[in-house]
This record gives C-alpha cells, structure tokens and sequence, in this order.
C-alpha cells in the first residue's frame, strides 16, 4: 500500500513538473505537438488509403519506415555502452548520465515500435504478433524475435530506472543487489537487440546486399557511434538548460567511446567496399545502383556522397585528442557522425537492397509527403517521450522532487 | 454448431474434455442441413471424416486461435487477466449486437464482420471451423451484395504434389496466361495486379534478365526475342514461408504455398524474402468491377482480398484441387504450360522432367522450387 501511494504521489509530482517550466520549454512542447498531430492526420489518411499514399511499391517494398526503425534500434542498443562502465565496471563517472541513457533508450524504442506499426498494412489485427493470443512463428521468424527482443529491452530500461528514480525520490539509495542483475541483463540484451535486428536482413538469401556477415557486427559499430553521439549531444543541451551537473569528464569518456565505434565502423566500410567493387559480381549491382547509379538511375547517389564524406570527417576530428577535447568540435563531429549514421544505415542500407528487383528491374523510391509527415510526428513523439522521462528524472536526481509524507 | 465449434467470447476455460466427444459425430460439425448441405463443396463424406481424423492428430491443428489459447491449463492469475481482457473486448460485442434501433440484417452483419475479426489462424482450424469460416464469408458477400458465390475449403488430397513446367521454345508472349490469371483470381484491377511476368528476351543472349523487358506493348512474337514467364515457384523450401512473423502463410501438403489472408499482418517480409518476386501487396484496397467477379472461389484462393494483405498465385487452388488445370495452363494457346501431380507416373508433368533437360531459376539459394524450364 505504501508503495503505491509514493508511485501515486510521483506521478502526481512528475505530471506538476512536465506542465510546468520556462516559456522556452512550453514553446519546445508545443511545438512537438504541433508536428505529432500532423504526424496522426498524415497516418490517417494513411490509413483510409492504404499504404499506396507512400512511396514503396512491389519492387522497393519496405522504405522510410523501416530504415528509421533499424537505425533507432541502434540508438536503442547505444544505452548500455553507459550502463556497462556505470553499473558493471563500477565507474562512477558515467552515473548522472546513465539515466539520461536509457531515459533515450526507452523514447528510442517506443519509436521503433511506432515505425513499424506505421509500416503495417493492418494495424488492426496486430494482435496475431502478440505472443499469448496470437500465433508467433518462433523461433524461426527473425521478425518474431525482434518483437520479444525489442518488447524485453524496453521493460528493461524501463524498470531499472523507474526503480532507482524510485528510491531516490523516498530520499532513499537504491540497492544495487536489486538492479545489478538487471543491469547485466541489459548489457546482453542490448547486444542482443540488435544482432537480432541485424539478422532479420541478413537470413534472407534473396537480397545479396544484406546477406553478408558483416551486416551484423556494422550495425553493432555503427550503433555504439550514432547513440551516444546523440547522448553528448543531449547532455550539452542538459547542461546548458538546467541545473543538473554533467562533468567535462563524463563527456570526454562518453566522446572516446563515440571516436572507437566510429573508427572500427570506418574499418567495417573499407572491408565491405572492396568485396563489393574489387572483384564485382553480380550480386554487387546493389553496391554500384547506391554509389554510382545503374543505368542512369541514381536516386540515392547524393545521399551516401554526402554520408561517406561525414562519416570520414567526423572520424578524423574524433580521432585527435585535441580536437575531441575541444567541446565545440566535439558536438560538431557528434551531429555529422549522427547524420551520416543516419543516411548510411537508414535508407542507405534498406533501399538499395530491393534495387534492382529479383530480375534485374530498377525501381527507384522516394518517399511521398504523406510517408515524410508520418516519419517526422514518430520522431516528434520521440522526443515528447524523452522530454517527459529526462524532466522528471533530472527533478527527482537534483532533489526538487521529494516524497512528502 | 457442434460443441467444440465455440467462439473466443463464449468462453470455457475447461473445454477440453467436450471437444473429445464431438469428434466422433458428424464429421462437417454441422447440426442443421447435414453433412456437405453446401452445394459447392465437393468433398465427399469419407473423405471429409478422413481429413478430420488426420486433423486429429496434431492437438494443435484442432484449435483456433483463441481456443489455441484459452484450451490451455492455466492458474487462477493468468486466467483471471485473459478473462478481463476478453471481457473488455465482448462489452463492445455485446452493444454492437444488441443494439435496438439496427435491424436484423445489420446485426447480423455486425455478429459476422465480429466473429471474422477474431477468428483463429486458419492453418490452425479444424474442418469444421474453416467451414465456419467459409459460411460466414459467403453469408457476408450475400448481406452485402444481394449476389451468391460459392467458396470452398477444400483440403489437399493425399498423394498430390503440384508441379509445373514452362516451355521456352513454345512461348510466343501472347499474355492470355496473364489476362487469364487475373480473371480467374479476382486481382486489383486498379492497380493492375498480375502474379504472371512475362519477360521478353533478346536472342542471343541467353536468358540475360536484367536486359528482358516484362511490360512490353507490341505485337508478339517479335522478331529475334524470345518469351520466359515467371509467377510463384512454389518452393519446396519456400524462404517466405519461413519468415513470416504470424505463420500466415505456409507450404500445403500438396506442395501449395498459400496464404490466410485475414490473419497476413501486412509487415511485408515475406516479400523481401521472396527471390523470385512471387508476393504481391495490396497497397490500396483492391477494386474488382461486380459483374467481373469470379463467383468460384476458394478460401486460400481466389476469394476476395482486402487492403493492406499479401497475396500471390496459389496454382489457381480452386481449380487445380478440383482435378482442373490452372487458369494460365488452360489459356495458353501454344501448350507452352504443363501443370500436373508430381507424384503420379502417369503425368505430362512427369514425362516433361524425365525426358527433357529441365532447368530451374536460382537454384543455388535452396529454395528448390516446383516449377521447372526446359526447350524443345
């Protein structure tokens, strides 16, 4: 009884906060707001016409949607590269950030799950994917051991800090025999997550781009580089706009975590581009439509030109310690490493796959407005979730928020 | 309705024991009209007690989705949360049903468009809830059209392994196969949806794909091309089959790979999957003119689609599970097509793998498909 009168008493005080802040923060609110409600009228119509209002057709047939969905899976994964040295390895450092990880973590996945809801032509019988009612074909769907594997990392990130937030706003310290265990778990899980993901593309003999071993272990670089880039970049704006204390030296440590991922994801790139251009087969075709086009079709060559080069900068300025230590170039390398990430892993890497089709046909895709409309209100929501669980965390972890008895 | 032919709302969380009894009663389940009282399905009574037998045997098999679920031993807990969950949902059914000021037709819609909704896996049911199934959809298209059509449910027979086989040499590209085809299955005209690719190949060379064209719009044959057409292969080891995140589509023991199109989620996958670009996605809901619709159906077949699910060429399962030949086989006035059992010495199918060099597409990704090619 008495633990639910404090949860009860925290969502009360945790619900003051989030209505309540500064003029720039309402502004921020309502203006995510504003592109969510028309994310939801561009899904409505989505859903009176089907998903013919996109631009995916019978030869490119997933697009926008599940590339966003693969890279915030990555993102997702990213939160335990500051679990790990926070809970396991024992390095404090990492304690006031660890929070905001997985407070990450968790918006991340909602918008996955956002992504691929958005990606279905029947929402409403998305009950038969439900383990229990509906029929799951596992363990040999990769898609049905995303679903548990997704649905398990979110309850995770979910309860580990639900229960340290927890203790601490009863003034409490949490037990670490409590969520230690939880805590490794995660670290696997988080690996786990998105190795599966990795595979569900690369189990298919059908589309040679991806059925590569390598696929897996380049989500896995990539990932520990876009997540927590985006980490320093939230951080810096945390600690500009609020009272909670983020230490130079959590950055500096989070920064070299970023600067490894991205120069063995670099590695990663070379290997991967002198398979597919050195001894070209057939099944290079895919490689050749994404950087140099296919029979004058060259709908994505903008695209990776502008990611390889980002990528390539935005490694070289991490690897010098003084530039990296430098925090303005720091957060520019951040943002064009995030973006380049972006690009490469999203429709970088679902696209071109279905290009050209089974037998030899180019069909280019580009997204319609109704596709980018959607995209955009998922992200928007993204950040309403994270902007919710950060407020409530920072209250509750810089003392303003405290059970009252 | 027999005993066992329960829907999810009526629940009982002990049931087990009744489904037992009613197996050795009338095989169709039916208690009104007898045994296969729907004219159209051809199957007969032996047959029919022969396949509820075979059913039998796998406890699974018999259930349909809900009571795959709720025919489970469980304790009180988790019987209590599925309980409340359900009754959440039989609220609405309940106020949709009883409501005073629709009339009987409409209610009667309502009970049918509900029970569809939330019905099982029809890889799962049994023969009398796929005749259930079936009934309410032909009840349906009634309410709704004023018009009849037939639908069977129609088993795979023993001893039947589907095959085809395309002859290069013979192919001219005339199309009839496609137009055929699409007639026959009831496709999207809108969007004009064909399972059948024809592709138009230069001589010379070879069978070079990514030069052919497959949407030509000139007189046929035309000089020094050649014609190979490509629909599903219905693999043996079908790698859709294997992805699909709901078990909505599977491989038929007569080697026919079909799909339960209200139980298809619409993720797609199986359409990555694919390397011979078998699948089809309705992107928009599919428009077929009424006076066009082929009245003949069959529930794994050529039945109605809606927006937003799989479909694909199921060997016309109508036809072909009725000793018929599939439409394009039918249509092609060149006899470049031969479908038969693989099973039967006997067959042209047979004779064309025995004693012709037959081929099949991407054989090294171990699909093993069930459609073979070969010249004169």
């Amino acid at each position: 009884m008495e633990v639910i009168k404090v949860f009860g008493s925290l969502v009360k005080d945790s619900i003051d906060t989030i209505t309540h802040g500064s003029k720039k923060y309402h502004l921020w609110m309502a203006l995510l707001t504003f592109v969510m409600l028309v994310g939801m009228y561009c899904y409505s119509v989505q859903l009176e016409e089907g998903l013919s209002v996109t631009g995916m057709n019978d030869s490119v047939s997933w697009g926008l949607y599940i590339s966003n969905f693969t890279f915030l899976v990555g993102v997702a994964a990213a939160a335990v590269i500051l679990v790990m040295p926070t809970y396991v390895l024992k390095d404090v450092d990492f304690k006031q950030a660890v929070l905001i990880g997985e407070g990450l973590a968790v918006a991340a996945l909602i918008m996955c799950l956002a992504f691929v809801v958005a990606d279905m032509g029947g929402p409403s019988v998305l009950w038969h994917m439900l383990p229990g009612i509906g029929v799951f074909n596992f363990p040999n769907s990769m898609l049905a051991w995303d679903v548990i594997a997704l649905n398990g990392y979110l309850l995770i990130n979910i309860t580990i800090p639900l229960y340290i937030l927890f203790r601490h706003y009863q003034g409490k310290e949490a037990k670490p025999k409590v969520y230690i265990p939880g805590a490794f778990l995660s670290v696997f899980w988080a690996v786990g997550i998105h190795l599966v993901t990795a595979f569900l593309y690369q189990g298919l003999q059908a589309k040679p781009f991806w059925n590569n071993a390598l696929l897996g272990p380049r989500f896995l670089a990539s990932a520990f580089a876009a997540g927590p880039a985006l980490i320093i970049l939230v951080l810096a704006i945390i600690r500009t706009h609020t009272p909670f204390k983020i230490e130079d030296k959590t950055i500096k440590k989070i920064a070299l975590v970023v600067t490894v991922a991205a120069q063995i994801n670099l590695i990663m790139l070379v290997s991967e581009l002198f398979k597919e251009f050195y001894a070209p087969t057939h099944h290079s075709e895919s490689a050749y439509y994404l950087f140099f086009g296919l029979h004058g079709k060259n709908a994505l060559m903008p695209w990776i030109w502008t990611a390889i080069p980002l990528n390539v900068l935005a490694t070289i300025l991490l690897t010098f310690h003084k530039l990296r230590n430098n925090f303005k170039v720091l957060f520019f390398a951040c943002f064009i490493l995030f973006v380049a990430i972006w690009i490469e892993k999203g429709f970088g890497l679902i696209v071109p796959g279905f290009i050209p089709g089974s037998y030899g046909k180019i069909v280019e895709y580009a997204p319609t407005s109704i596709e980018i409309g959607v995209t955009l209100g998922i992200w928007a929501m993204g950040a309403f979730v994270f902007t919710i669980l950060a407020r409530t965390a920072i209250g509750i972890e810089i003392g303003k928020l405290r059970y009252k008895k | 309705m027999s005993d066992n032919n329960k829907k999810w709302f009526s629940l009982n969380l002990n049931f087990s024991s009744k489904q037992k009894s009613s197996s050795d009663s009338c095989g169709c389940g039916k208690t009104t009209g007898g045994c296969n009282s729907s004219t159209d399905n051809d199957v007969s009574h032996e047959e029919f007690l022969d396949a509820a037998v075979n059913a039998s045997i796998g406890e699974e098999r018999r259930k349909d989705g809900f009571e795959q679920v709720f025919d489970v031993k469980m304790d009180r807990r988790t019987a209590f949360k599925k309980l409340t969950a359900s009754l959440m949902i039989g609220a609405g059914a309940v106020s949709t049903s009883c409501s005073m000021i629709a009339g009987e037709e409409t209610k009667e819609k309502a009970q049918i468009d509900w029970e569809e909704q939330f019905k099982g896996n029809y890889k799962l049911m049994t023969d009398e809830e796929k005749q259930g199934t079936v009934d309410r959809l032909v009840r349906s298209y009634q309410l709704r059209t004023g018009k009849n059509i037939s639908m069977s449910s129609k088993n795979a027979e023993e001893d039947v392994l589907f095959g085809y086989a395309f002859n290069i040499s013979k192919c001219k590209g005339y199309m009839d196969c496609v137009n055929a085809c699409v007639e026959e299955n009831n496709q999207d005209r809108d969007s004009q949806m064909q399972y059948i690719r024809i592709h138009e190949m230069k001589e010379g060379k070879g069978f070079n794909f990514n030069e052919a064209d497959d949407n030509y719009y000139h007189e046929v044959p035309a000089e020094g091309h050649f014609y190979m057409g490509t629909q599903c292969f219905h693999c043996d080891n079908p790698p859709c089959v294997e992805v699909c995140p709901v078990q909505a589509t599977w491989r038929e023991d007569d080697g026919l790979v079909v799909i339960d199109y209200d139980w298809c989620v619409g993720c797609r996958y199986c359409m990555a999957a694919c390397p011979y670009d078998g699948r089809r996605f309705n992107w928009s809901k599919p428009e077929v003119p009424e006076e066009e619709v082929n009245k003949n159906q069959h529930y794994l077949g050529n039945r109605m689609r809606k927006k937003g699910v799989m479909e694909k060429c199921t060997f016309c399962v109508q036809r072909s599970r009725a000793g018929q030949n599939p439409a394009c086989v039918e249509a092609c006035p060149t006899g470049a097509r031969i479908f038969g059992n693989l099973l039967d010495p006997e067959s042209t199918i047979r004779w064309v793998l025995e004693n012709k060099k037959v081929f099949r597409l991407k054989e090294d990704l171990g699909t093993e498909p069930k459609f073979w090619y070969f010249m004169d």
